[in-house]
């Protein structure tokens, strides 16, 4: 499938994605509790000053102000027959920004998870929410968006539902988890796992990895899991910038520009093709990451040692791969009933 | 091992052995089997009191220690947490009649804005699972619905949860409001999420963050206590 995202992957070797859209609009006034999907259409100069910001600091992508859009999501304000106008709106906007930036800026339709639990364990069948996340990526595909871009996703019953959404609106898809618990994604997939699960996904995503979680050393681990699986895939990392702490009454992630880019370094060692910044990343961040990226020549795999002595600890021991798939088991009693 | 594969017939197991497999039962989510366990060991005499907390409660707490340490995953705990309500169904209104010992009670609720309740429903069953009673306010609480609810409810624990950057500030907007009404002192407020961390709610003027359902568990039994020393001193 040929879409603006491959084409310009074909003449680079990496690109650089966006930061934060959270806790940058947070810095710009949003209210903690307010839908920030609203301000497509009631502010949506705020929303363009923040793609700008990523453009002006180097981005080659820019994801859109609609990771909470699914219907699902915009019920809790009220708002559930809004989501097509206001993920439309997400993407005209993105695009406007996109096209007058004088070189190739990709602009990619962000789908966050819906909030509700799958069946079996939850109530939300797969076929009801691939009616849900349609509606949202109708919406941001005639905005103008180049890809859909699934984000913070936990579940593997989620991410098919929103790659069958892509393959039936014929949508290009890019995908990734979070991996925030012990090295896995809430609902315990892991790395290794992912790598498996996205070869069965209905729509073949064009680049997968993982966003968000609980900090940059974990994202690295993650990623070397999924390059080392996959070592010909476009695999994505977007790491928070450090942690949030609560400094004058706003939050504050504790990492810096420095740190940033040597991750951005490390990203690239481990493999990575796009490279940005989830949580906490600033555009100053993302300028640090650029001019990083720009002068560093990729090198050998990062072992994890070298990523604890750079850019920090990780939040567990292990992640649930390799040696570690073996990883404690509890004592029965023996009879497991099925 | 054929013979262990046969079908185990909780009625004609002794009590420590069935209690042992309802541990089981529980970590594998079965939740016909918990209520068929818990119904026999009533039927032998028991007190509800001790079928919670020698067969549910202890059980709940293996699976937290899974839970914490990596082994069992939130699908996984929620399908135990099911199984828990299918006992505590049969056991709540005779625990109530019986007037068996409490833990205490918590008022739990996701903040505003945040529509996520996977966390805050498994602290709410874990804690259900210690022997807390629990009242869940549900997600997308302004601070009204928290502090109407502490005081009508005499909670002794006010637990609040946000699993999103945008929504996390807005536990430090209910303990002011908490503090400026001067009862902030009465609770002890637990908070919770993805997102935060241990200096960040002692930043916003928590009592207590609480990395996971079994963390919370603990911190709320040792708060607990504390609460009963100084009632009684």
């Amino acid at each position: 499938m040929s879409n603006a995202l491959s084409r310009l992957l074909e003449t680079r070797d990496w690109l650089m994605a966006d930061g934060a859209t959270g806790t940058n609009l947070f810095a710009m006034g949003l209210e903690a509790g307010e839908p920030p999907e609203l301000w497509n259409i009631d502010h949506p100069e705020r929303i363009r000053a923040l793609h700008q910001g990523f453009v002006d600091a180097g981005s080659d992508l820019i994801l859109t102000n609609s990771f909470g859009g699914t219907r699902y999501r915009l019920k809790l304000h009220n708002h559930q027959d809004r989501a097509f106008e206001l993920n439309k709106a997400s993407a005209e906007i993105a695009r406007a920004v996109a096209d007058e930036a004088g070189r190739p800026v990709i602009v990619a339709g962000s789908v966050g998870p819906t909030g509700e639990i799958f069946e079996p364990v939850g109530t939300l069948s797969i076929a009801d929410a691939v009616i849900a996340f349609e509606e949202q990526i109708k919406g941001l595909m005639e905005g103008g968006a180049d890809v859909i871009w699934a984000e913070t996703i936990s579940s593997e019953e989620e991410i098919t539902a929103i790659a069958q959404a892509c393959a039936n609106l014929d949508a290009p898809l890019c995908a990734t988890l979070s991996f925030d618990t012990a090295g896995r994604t809430m609902m315990g997939v892991t790395s290794t796992g992912y790598a498996e699960i996205q070869k069965t996904l209905p729509s073949l995503p064009l680049a997968f990895g993982a966003n968000c979680g609980t900090g940059a050393p974990d994202l690295l681990r993650t990623v070397l899991g999924l390059t080392e699986a996959c070592p010909d895939a476009i695999v994505i990392a977007k790491a928070n910038a450090g942690i949030p702490k609560y400094v004058d009454g706003i939050i504050e992630y504790d990492g810096t520009p420095e740190l940033m880019a040597d991750y951005a370094r490390l990203a690239r060692d481990a493999g990575a093709r796009i490279i940005g910044g989830c949580c906490g990343t600033k555009p100053e961040h993302l300028v640090a990451m650029k001019a990083a990226m720009e002068s560093h020549t990729p090198t050998r795999r990062p072992a994890l040692e070298m990523i604890i002595s750079r850019i920090g600890d990780f939040s567990s021991e292990g992640d649930g791969t390799g040696d570690q798939s073996a990883a404690p088991r509890r004592e029965r009693r023996g009879r497991k009933r099925a | 091992m054929a013979d262990e594969e046969d079908d185990i017939i909780l009625s004609e197991l002794s009590d420590d052995e069935l209690v042992l497999q309802m541990h089981d039962d529980l970590y594998d989510g079965l939740k016909d089997e918990i209520s068929e366990g818990v119904n026999i060991l009533l039927e032998r005499g028991w007190t509800p009191y001790d079928v919670l907390t020698k067969a549910l409660v202890e059980g709940m707490r293996i699976v937290g220690i899974d839970f914490r340490d990596g082994i069992l995953f939130v699908p996984e705990v929620l399908l135990a947490a099911n199984a828990m309500k299918a006992g505590m169904f049969i056991l709540r209104p005779l625990l109530a009649e019986t007037g068996a010992p409490k833990q205490g009670k918590m008022v739990i609720g996701t903040v505003k804005g945040d529509i996520h309740d996977i966390g805050k429903n498994l602290v709410g069953m874990m804690m259900e699972g210690a022997g807390f009673d629990v009242v869940d306010l549900g997600i997308n609480n302004p601070v009204e619905n928290y502090l109407e609810a502490i005081e009508k409810e005499d909670a002794d624990i006010l637990g609040m949860s946000a699993l999103l950057t945008t929504t996390m500030p807005y536990m430090k907007v209910v303990i002011d409001e908490m503090t400026a009404k001067g009862i902030r002192e009465n609770y002890v407020v637990l908070v919770g999420g993805a997102p935060l961390n241990e200096e960040f709610g002692k930043a916003i003027g928590a009592d207590a963050y609480c990395r996971d359902a079994a963390v919370a568990v603990e911190t709320a039994k040792e708060f607990m206590e504390h609460r009963k020393h100084n009632q009684t001193a």
